[in-house]
């Protein structure tokens, strides 16, 4: 026996050994962290939804759930159309380079929607994820979570949790929390007003 | 080994409780953490706080207990079974109110707890460490208590959680993975729900009691700071004992107990007469099931997160990004972790400092409170500038710190603790 002991090599499998049983620790904690992510059931449930738009009143909106998200679509009237061009000076991203939408919406400028008549989008704010409500009537006549939208308002969304304000395009004003437009999901346009969210319009012949 | 208790030495004990006493330390633990523990003297109104905090939170767990044995963590059922708790289960509805107001009650008491310590300098050397502990329980107390708003499953809960979880979708980069990893799915949805349950009674509980401990455990190492802000231990008697020290037990274990008592009767009253405090401790919109297409016309969070949630929305977003109003938010809790090392007064208590720390404090404290207001009001007329303007002075009131306490006049600290014989 010899009892001289060898520090260096001991300091070296103690550090060898600490570092195998970091890795070891790290591999073992990965299925645990893993199985936070969406399962495949979560994943599996993610289906167009199809939605006949055609027996809304002008001014008049309604909400699909789509993968859980609430969707918006408004059916806008010629005047709010025609008007919506003449507030880009207020918007934080009037021309929409910044936010979220497929390429073919992207060709339709300020209606941001592939019928201008019918606009449809995410009712989920870009903030925080709360989902704006309609204030689609012009000026001061809109009164919304005790928050006179005054003199001037275009129409268009306003969202309770923290004052962001889009218009009727979901594009949003300057200077307000959510940093981008509202998102315009993938979908398409048949018939009178039939709208499919969740499906590509340029996946199918139009 | 002295396995058998020496019946020679009077210090030793015998029988049932030298037997344990020989295997356990029962006996030295009563002795040096109640009997023996010397606190100062002169505690006062104050020094309630942290045995109320301790009685919350073992009420919290006991009815948390009780009410995890009806309730159901799936999003088909929870709403229904927290109803049936409060319709069918006999005495349901006192447990659920005994915990909904002990969530605010726990935060009330916290509260005055740090507002002590910022009277009394309890964060100085040699306590950063206990206050450390502190901050620690005071963010997981807010994740423990943001998921269990979420259980009851109502729109509140489901609009709150969306609200917050999307704040991590603001980091840059990894956000949008990192809220689908959270949620565990691509909304706010029953994996999340249930999850939200196992963190809320069995996780973060866990952690709370463990630094609860070290938090007992700190104070005992370095003893209790008071009024005047001065270490007792510096002056003993011949017994070693500091001289402005008294025993914990029975001076200030039958002085709690009364303090105790004041506590439940308000308490009681509370859960009796107003359970939802008009509103504050639980919320109206909360009593409609979650609602995924509908967020409630006007959402805030509970009272006691509001001034952080003010400063969120007191932020503008700028270069495509929110991210500021979270870091902000953030950042209001991590500057609370260097409170110690910011304060450069050569005084640990307000009762020598000078008037520029008084006026700090005083101005610091109103700040706090109307960043509360504004976090319960919708985001309009004058709320939003008051908002800006309130977290200015909350963040001046740390960051100019290390100016304003060192300038500060300061009166001459006594040698002994004063008020008392």
């Amino acid at each position: 026996m010899n009892d001289q002991v060898d520090h260096s090599r001991r300091r070296l499998l103690t550090a060898a050994t600490a570092g195998t049983g970091v890795i070891g620790v790290a591999f073992a904690a990965w299925p645990f962290l893993a199985s936070w992510n969406p399962s495949a059931r979560a994943k599996a449930l993610g289906a167009p939804v199809s939605v006949d738009a055609s027996k809304l009143e002008v001014g008049q909106s309604l909400k699909v759930a789509w993968r859980g998200q609430p969707v918006y679509v408004v059916r806008r009237s010629k005047a709010a159309i025609e008007q919506l061009g003449n507030h880009n000076g207020l918007l934080a991203d009037p021309t929409s380079r910044d936010s979220q939408q497929p390429p073919y919406i992207e060709d339709k400028g300020a209606a941001r929607a592939l019928n201008p008549e019918y606009w449809v989008g995410l009712a989920v704010c870009t903030h925080l994820g709360c989902s704006p409500l309609g204030a689609f009537e012009p000026n001061n006549a809109t009164q919304l979570a005790g928050t006179d939208l005054g003199q001037g308002w275009p129409g268009g969304f306003y969202c309770p949790c923290h004052g962001s304000k889009f218009d009727i395009s979901g594009r949003v004003f300057k200077g307000m929390p959510a940093p981008k437009n509202l998102t315009v999901p993938s979908y398409t346009f048949s018939g009178d007003a039939l709208i499919t969210i969740g499906v590509d319009a340029a996946s199918k012949p139009a | 080994m002295a396995a058998v208790p020496d019946s020679a030495d009077p210090s030793k004990s015998s029988g049932l409780l030298g037997w344990i006493d020989a295997r356990f330390p029962l006996s030295k633990l009563w002795r040096e953490q109640v009997a023996e523990y010397y606190a100062p003297k002169n505690f006062n109104f104050w020094y309630y706080f942290g045995v109320l905090a301790t009685v919350i939170l073992v009420m919290q767990l006991i009815t948390g207990i009780f009410l995890a044995m009806n309730y159901k963590p799936s999003s088909a059922e929870a709403f229904a079974s927290v109803e049936y708790i409060m319709r069918d289960v006999d005495w349901g509805w006192l447990i659920r109110y005994m915990h909904s107001t002990g969530a605010s009650a726990f935060f009330i008491v916290i509260y005055l707890h740090m507002f002590r310590a910022l009277l009394y300098g309890s964060h100085r050397n040699p306590r950063e460490l206990l206050w450390i502990f502190g901050c620690v329980i005071y963010v997981l107390l807010m994740a423990e208590a943001f998921m269990g708003y979420v259980l009851p499953w109502g729109n509140m809960s489901f609009w709150g959680a969306q609200v917050i979880t999307s704040l991590f979708g603001s980091l840059p980069v990894i956000g949008a993975s990192l809220v689908e990893w959270v949620r565990g799915d691509y909304v706010i949805a029953d994996p999340t729900l249930n999850r939200f349950f196992a963190l809320h009674v069995a996780a973060l509980p866990l952690a709370l009691v463990f630094l609860v401990i070290a938090h007992l455990m700190a104070l005992h190492e370095v003893g209790s700071n008071n009024p005047d802000g001065i270490e007792i231990k510096k002056l003993k008697d011949s017994n070693g004992h500091p001289l402005d020290g008294i025993p914990f037990h029975p001076y200030y274990s039958v002085k709690d107990t009364m303090g105790i008592a004041a506590f439940l009767v308000v308490f009681s009253a509370v859960i009796f007469f107003a359970p939802t405090f008009f509103g504050l401790f639980l919320e109206s919109a909360n009593f409609e099931p979650a609602n995924p297409l509908q967020t409630p016309p006007h959402i805030a969070p509970v009272w006691y997160f509001t001034p952080f949630y003010a400063m969120l929305r007191a932020v503008p977003s700028f270069a495509g990004t929110q991210v500021w109003g979270v870091l902000v938010m953030g950042s209001a809790i991590v500057v609370l972790f260097f409170l110690p090392w910011l304060d450069r007064s050569p005084v640990k208590s307000i009762r020598y400092r000078g008037p520029l720390y008084k006026v700090a404090l005083a101005i610091f404290s109103v700040s706090f409170i109307i960043l509360g207001v504004c976090g319960m009001k919708p985001p309009a007329g004058i709320f939003p500038l008051l908002a800006k303007i309130c977290t200015t002075l909350y963040f001046a009131f740390f960051l100019l710190m290390p100016w304003y306490s060192r300038i500060d006049s300061v009166k001459p600290v006594p040698q002994r603790v004063t008020g008392h014989a």
